[in-house]
């Protein structure tokens, strides 16, 4: 085991790529438990059937099990695992995926964007066009107007200007995310807003335009009615796209299929892709990091159950499948084995096991942090060793707690979230910063949330949105959709929050009074 | 008007037996008790152990039908027309004597002047 962790050591400083690193990590475990001696009888089947295609399946099959069983080095070639370049299958799905989402959609998101641009251009520039217009065609015939107009004028300049800050405002915000299909609101928002200047521009060019108006004053004024009306329809868009999804109308809870992390938000009278969004958003923050080496026992203990049982058909040819299987599930259920034995020691061995590699982890720590001292501005000069700047800092002290950390890590099976590098740079963070060992332990003692560790390995970044019914409906009671992503999904279940009736009920301050009631009288 | 735990309790009773008055719509009976096996027997006044937890009487109103019966303040009740009064809590008591559907209660009660008269009598 000595041997092990110092080779371990070395592959954090090694060049290879993060896919490889995490497969490499793979066959380390596989190294590691190789002393126990579970045969799985149908396991073996499956990677001597298919020779050819082995190295891929092999990944697959082997990828998902600790325990080995001895034969595991005549069925595995050499390709897998220990050459530096390999890519697992799961990977090659993911880089496809990513290639094909990222080209497609982002025509489609451009494409909305310049409508709604087109439109705001064309209806920002309407009123001064109505009243530009009057005096360039037909400047002699206008009659004068005099201070009205200039007022006029002026509430029609002010009222585009406070129009075009609230445009800004509201809708000129970076697109935090790439929906599947259109807001309804806001589409009906621009087709409000297309139908209702193309109608004014229609009665300007037929009363005015045609008939050569000369009252000056009527036209500037109704180019201030345009105007008002532009900031009535701004202010339906804020209420229809902000204000409206405040309120909290609904529960989502939110459950991982992996592991039954659940989670419960607000939310408003949404889409379900926005109620999507919104999940996702929480999700990164809320949720622990999915990490898939936590995930393999059960499966593997569920598969050992099964395993033993053989089905003979004695009665003759007759494909009775079903009546098959539910014989093996009833004759597996009686079987009387100790698995949940198993298990509860497994468990109690590994808490064990965790807790002593953590006290030995936080006694290294504290040991390390006591060397470092912080030195005050007017030390600086007659400083007795050598002066160090945070990274130099903390390259020092790591070797003395680096090995208690890795252990501590592989046992909770977190190595491959954290590299040296990232290790040191947190390190001497909390040093600049003048964190007790403990702040920064905390990072390393319980997975956190998604958003804490590098973006390389989060494993979920492409999610799908399944759902039975248009996206675009609104939520209600007992809606049900599942966010997906290549390695888990999310199930959302939306419940109603329930009408609540408070009522009031008053009480004097003064109606507190009491009375002891030891001996009480009665008069009969 | 002690009592010695495991023994049956023996005490001198005297019988009054009281008509209630109607007033209104109740029937009263002109006097207050106190006690009960709910209640904290130290703040009793007129029990002799304190630790008895009987019902004792606490006021004689003037005039009313208890007077005139010769129920005493500081008398224990023992029993309410044959209903058991020396282990009863407070509120039970106070049903057991406002029964409406009794017009006359018989009450055995005891007081310490009683105790020392069968003595005195018993002496001489």
């Amino acid at each position: 085991m000595d041997t092990e962790s110092t080779y371990s050591g070395y592959s954090y400083y090694s060049s290879h790529s993060k896919k490889s690193h995490r497969q490499g990590e793979r066959n380390r475990e596989r190294h590691k438990s190789s002393r126990s001696k579970d045969g799985r009888g149908s396991e073996k089947a499956v990677t001597i059937q298919a020779p050819t295609g082995e190295p891929l399946l092999g990944n697959e099959a082997t990828r998902t099990e600790e325990v080995q069983d001895d034969n595991w080095g005549e069925t595995t070639t050499a390709i897998t695992g220990t050459s530096e370049h390999s890519i697992s299958q799961e990977d090659i799905a993911r880089i496809s995926k990513d290639l094909e989402d990222s080209v497609g959609l982002d025509c489609k998101r451009y494409l909305g964007l310049t409508v709604a641009a087109a439109l705001g251009l064309l209806v920002f520039l309407t009123p001064i066009a109505f009243i530009l217009l009057p005096p360039i065609l037909w400047r002699d015939e206008l009659e004068p107007c005099g201070t009205i107009c200039e007022g006029l004028f002026l509430s029609v300049a002010f009222k585009l200007l406070i129009l075009l800050i609230g445009t800004w405002a509201l809708f000129f915000r970076k697109q935090r995310a790439d929906l599947p299909r259109v807001f309804v609101f806001r589409a009906l928002l621009l087709v409000l807003i297309f139908l209702f200047v193309v109608s004014y521009w229609l009665f300007y060019g037929v009363r005015i335009l045609d008939s050569r108006d000369r009252n000056y004053q009527g036209i500037v004024q109704y180019a201030v009615s345009l105007v008002d009306a532009l900031l009535f329809i701004h202010y339906l868009a804020i209420v229809l796209l902000e204000l409206r999804q405040l309120q909290p109308v609904f529960s989502l809870q939110v459950v991982r299929s992996t592991d039954g992390e659940s989670r419960f938000y607000s939310a408003g009278h949404l889409s379900i892709q926005r109620a999507a969004l919104v999940v996702l958003e929480n999700y990164y923050k809320d949720f622990t990091i999915y990490n898939p080496n936590l995930l393999t026992a059960s499966k593997f203990r569920a598969a050992k159950h099964m395993a033993g049982l053989k089905v003979y058909n004695v009665d003759g040819p007759g494909n009775n499948a079903a009546g098959q299987s539910r014989a093996m599930i009833a004759a597996a259920a009686r079987r009387r084995d100790s698995s949940h034995n198993e298990l509860y020691y497994e468990e109690a061995e590994h808490e064990r096991r965790v807790k002593k590699r953590r006290a030995r982890l936080v006694v290294a720590v504290e040991e390390a942090f006591i060397h470092i001292q912080r030195l005050q501005a007017e030390e600086q000069q007659k400083a007795p060793g050598e002066v160090m700047d945070p990274r130099e800092a903390a390259q020092a002290i790591f070797p003395s707690m680096a090995r208690a950390l890795q252990k501590y890590l592989r046992t909770t099976r977190q190595q491959h979230y954290h590299s040296m590098e990232s290790i040191l740079q947190h390190l001497a963070f909390c040093i600049t910063h003048s964190m007790t060992p403990k702040a920064f332990l905390e990072r390393y003692l319980g997975a956190g949330p998604t958003l804490q560790y590098d973006k390389e390995r989060w494993l979920s970044t492409q999610w799908r949105l399944v759902s039975d019914e248009a996206v675009t409906n609104g939520l209600r009671d007992g809606l049900v959709f599942v966010l997906k992503c290549l390695d888990f999904g999310l199930v959302v279940t939306v419940k109603k929050i329930p009408f609540l009736v408070l009522s009031e009920e008053f009480v004097d301050p003064k109606s507190h009074k009491f009375v002891l009631r030891l001996q009480s009288e009665t008069s009969v | 008007m002690s009592y010695i735990p495991g023994q049956p309790v023996t005490a001198v009773v005297q019988r009054v037996e009281i008509h209630k008055l109607r007033q209104g719509e109740n029937l009263i009976l002109g006097f207050s008790i106190g006690g009960g096996i709910d209640q904290d027997p130290s703040q009793n006044p007129f029990s002799e152990d304190k630790t008895d937890k009987g019902i004792y009487v606490t006021r004689v109103s003037e005039g009313g039908p208890a007077e005139i019966a010769g129920l005493q303040i500081g008398d224990k009740i023992m029993q309410v027309n044959g209903w058991d009064m020396t282990m009863v809590t407070h509120d039970q008591a106070r049903k057991r004597l406002t029964k409406r559907s009794e017009e006359v209660v018989r009450l055995l009660v005891t007081r310490q002047s009683l105790q020392k008269a069968v003595h005195q009598s018993m002496l001489s």
